[in-house]
């Protein structure tokens, strides 16, 4: 078994706070992330995908295939993005880095099959990453 | 440890049309790999050491940068002429070559970075 893992690339802006929840509240939980105003972030997510290399091409995944999955995926969708507002999954739900990379798993967990999507990595700063895995669902 | 080699993939045993769907356009690739061993045992009591790192350099430098360094993996070795040397069938040698080498099944897991944005991991 050999895992295979794909630095990507894409910026987005977020604000950490919860609606339903008054300004106090969100700046309890979420300190300076709560600016209403949003911030940004470089993020960097790293993809690893599982299994066996095709015996004829040597390889877990097309990495073009991987590539062109990811850009429609996720780059797509959250690269310069305002997350909160332009992303339906995120209009209920705050975009922490964790509710980012479960976002990212989910978009692209059946696409990378017969290989299985190991684990994601999402780097949000130089000092915080976080990392989502589960396991495979039964198709 | 680094070491820095060039491969084509491309399968002469198959058809141009083939091997441009599997592998794009013919080229010659050369990387700065990076490669990180990981042993994993018991520390020897009288030295406090998984394995010595000396001996596991050694190693190392024999077996992966003696065979792979400034080579052309493709045609300075023999390891490739059945299957192309794509990051994943590279790092499963390299499991291989040092399995065999390092003592007492210590090798946990090699993770071989051809460049900044990819790497291919494999383990026992």
């Amino acid at each position: 078994m050999i895992a295979l893992s794909r630095r990507y690339r894409f910026s987005a802006a977020h604000v950490l706070a919860r609606p339903d929840w008054p300004d106090a509240r969100n700046s309890e939980v979420y300190g300076k992330c709560a600016n209403p105003a949003g911030h940004g972030h470089n993020y960097q997510l790293w993809v690893t995908v599982r299994g066996e290399p095709d015996p004829g091409t040597g390889r877990v995944i097309p990495l073009e295939r991987l590539d062109a999955l990811v850009a429609e995926c996720v780059l797509g969708p959250l690269d310069g993005a305002l997350l909160n507002r332009d992303v339906p999954a995120f209009s209920a739900e705050v975009p922490t880095a964790e509710n980012i990379a479960r976002f990212a798993w989910d978009a692209l967990a059946r696409g990378v099959r017969p290989a299985a999507l190991d684990r994601v990595r999402l780097v949000e700063t130089a000092n915080n990453s976080v990392e989502y895995s589960r396991e495979p669902e039964v198709p | 440890m680094d070491f820095s080699a060039s491969h084509t993939l491309w399968r002469p045993d198959w058809d141009e049309a083939r091997n441009r769907e599997a592998f794009g356009r013919p080229a010659h690739y050369g990387h700065n790999y990076a490669l990180f061993v990981t042993v994993r045992g018991p520390l020897d009591p009288e030295t406090g050491m998984v394995i010595d790192l000396k001996r596991l350099k050694d190693i190392m430098e024999a077996e992966i940068a003696g065979r792979f360094d400034h080579k052309n993996l493709n045609e300075d070795t023999t390891l490739f002429r059945e299957r192309p040397p794509t990051p994943e069938n590279l790092a499963h040698v390299i499991f291989l070559l040092l399995d065999a080498a390092i003592p007492d099944q210590l090798l946990c897991r090699v993770r071989l970075c051809p460049t900044d944005d990819l790497f291919v991991e494999v383990e026992r």
